[in-house]
């Protein structure tokens, strides 16, 4: 009998190492179902026509992702090139100059706007990104764009990964604790030395997380940039051409043509390197915070 | 108290936080290049005022502070008094150390660099110099350009007391600095206060009376946020005139 507080904790702590598995067996089930699903169209091209062919014409069984990857990567990086000094500066005056009755009132509106669906940004996207775009910027660089563009899909992803970044970018200023700036303050550094040398330095590994997540989360949403970035399947040649994502071609086609031969699978391949894209950019991260978080300890 | 011109002159302090009265009208003379300790109950407000004498309890917080404390004569809370300066005046050591997150070498040279001290060779005086001060210098001087954070805690400490010293302050602040300490580290620091106040003025908090003892020169009883009694070491541990005192120090008097 006195045994039985020992076999509960056993069951309480298998339990929960099956249900950890189990979510990590998911993931594995994911890419073996989607690599599975596009064995087919990956049996009948090659690989290197697959991935570096621009030519997508399902009708000619001609299958080339590249268009789809480059705008996948352009709206992306557009995303975080905006979203990263925006959300970095917002969340380093809301950590450590902002007097907390300040933090309290622009706060929530910060975390409300995390909550908004990505369809209403998409909305607004059209409504005020495209236009702004078409009238306001492209006129000065290109001679035509209709404003649906891979700068608006980028724009408008930044927009939406900003509170994402900025709520991170708090938590790890927050574990920061106070001793430390204290301590810095305390041998008469100003307040930006501070941040500069002791905030941030210790806080880095924090911030290559935030953009790591902030990215993944950019890669696959779909809804709000396949509202605003025109959906043409060329490679971009500036900011201003229209693109066409990974997760826009899936969603836009999906259910549809599915009698052209081999279309589902393409369908399924474009999944597959999207995985692949999130899988490859996840692990190479994590190996680079790791050896940061080693370094620094 | 009897000294002519203070470094840190208390006049009339009135600290509210969070609409609570922590703070009620404190006024003291902290005496130069003695050794002044801060004793009273958890929670009395020992930190608090502490932390007044460098700016460093209103960075952010629901704080509002009302009176003077005068540094050198500058009122700290007068708007136009530059902070960093007077904050450079005065070395912090907390209840834990906190090793600023670069290796040992940069952590002392951290103060001068600030300052402007780029000159390597002069660098490299200072850290030894102060290093050596706080006797850490044997052993770290193998491992300048290692984390800090892998010394040990007691090491920590005295390295960030020499971070402290290496910006040349007239002023020691130390809000309980040995307890996180073990005995030998703990004796190791007081050794250095005792040392040390030959040059600065110290104060110091504690919850030890008999650490207060041994390095105090004066001692400040402080109850629930007033300053009950303050007097020499002596006056105050051995013959309390107040109840209040009494009643505090009766489990070290017997
Ligand atoms: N940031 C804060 N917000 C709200 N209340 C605070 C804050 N800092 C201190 N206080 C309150 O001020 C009072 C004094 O706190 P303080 O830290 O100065 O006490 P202390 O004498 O140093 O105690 P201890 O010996 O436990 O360190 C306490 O009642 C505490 O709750
Ligand atoms: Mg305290």
């Amino acid at each position: 009998m006195k045994n039985i507080r020992l076999t509960i904790d056993k069951i309480t702590g298998n339990s929960f190492l099956v249900l950890t598995l189990l979510s990590t067996v998911t993931v594995v089930l994911i890419g073996v179902g989607l690599y599975y699903k596009s064995l087919p169209i990956l049996q009948n091209s090659s690989l290197s026509s697959l991935l570096l062919s621009a030519e997508w014409k399902p009708f000619k069984s001609s299958f080339g992702f590249l268009a789809y990857i480059a705008g996948t990567l352009w709206v992306t990086a557009i995303a975080i090139i905006i979203a990263l000094p925006i959300s970095l500066l917002t969340a380093i005056y809301l950590s450590e100059y902002a007097h907390v009755k300040v933090k309290k009132v622009l706060l929530p509106p910060i975390d409300l706007l995390s909550g908004i669906p990505p369809v209403i940004y998409g909305v607004w996207g059209v409504l005020v990104i495209v236009p702004f775009v078409q009238e306001k910027l492209a006129i000065h660089f290109v001679e035509f764009s209709s404003g649906y563009s891979t700068l608006a899909g980028g724009i408008v992803l930044a927009i939406m990964i900003i509170p994402l970044i900025i709520s991170i970018l708090l938590e790890v200023f927050n574990t920061v604790p106070d001793g430390l700036r204290e301590a810095s303050l305390s041998v008469g550094a100003t307040q930006w030395e501070t941040i500069k040398h002791v905030v941030l330095k210790k806080s880095l590994p924090g911030i290559l997380a935030a953009v790591v997540l902030a990215v993944s989360r950019a890669f696959g949403e779909t809804i709000a940039v396949l509202m605003v970035c025109g959906n043409i399947s060329e490679i971009p040649h500036s900011i201003f051409d229209p693109c066409y994502p990974l997760p826009a071609l899936i969603a836009n086609n999906y259910g549809e043509m599915l009698s052209v031969p081999m279309y589902e699978s393409a369908l399924m391949l474009a999944a597959f390197i999207l995985f692949v894209i999130i899988f490859l950019f996840n692990t190479i991260s994590r190996i680079i915070l790791y050896r940061l978080e080693g370094r620094m300890n | 108290m009897t000294t002519e011109k203070p470094h840190i002159s208390v006049k009339n302090l009135n600290v509210h936080i969070d609409g609570n009265h922590i703070l009620k009208n404190i006024s003291i003379d902290i005496p130069d290049k003695k050794v002044t300790s801060f004793i009273g109950p958890s929670g009395c407000g020992k930190t608090t005022l502490l932390k007044t004498f460098n700016r460093l309890l209103d960075r952010n917080g629901n704080v509002e502070i009302t009176g003077q404390v005068l540094v050198d004569g500058v009122d700290l809370y007068s708007p136009d008094t530059e902070v960093t300066s007077i904050r450079k005046k005065m070395g912090l050591l907390s209840q834990r150390p906190f090793p600023l997150p670069m290796n040992i070498y940069d952590n002392v040279a951290y103060g001068a660099r600030i300052h402007g001290q780029r000159d390597k060779k002069e660098l490299d005086k200072i850290v030894e110099h102060y290093l050596r001060g706080v006797s850490l210098w044997d052993e770290v001087k193998d491992r300048l350009k290692d984390p800090a954070t892998r010394l040990s805690i007691g090491q920590q400490q005295r390295l960030c007391l020499a971070r402290g010293l290496a910006v040349e302050p007239e002023i020691i602040l130390g809000d309980e600095p040995t307890s996180a300490l073990d005995p030998i580290s703990t004796q190791h620091i007081e050794e250095l206060f005792l040392k040390l106040k030959d040059k600065y003025t110290l104060v110091l908090v504690t919850h030890i009376l008999r650490q207060a003892r041994r390095v105090s020169d004066y001692i400040v009883f402080i109850y629930m946020g007033e300053i009950i009694e303050f007097g020499t070491t002596e006056e105050v541990l051995l013959n309390p005139k107040e109840k209040l005192t009494k009643d505090y120090v009766k489990g070290y008097i017997s």
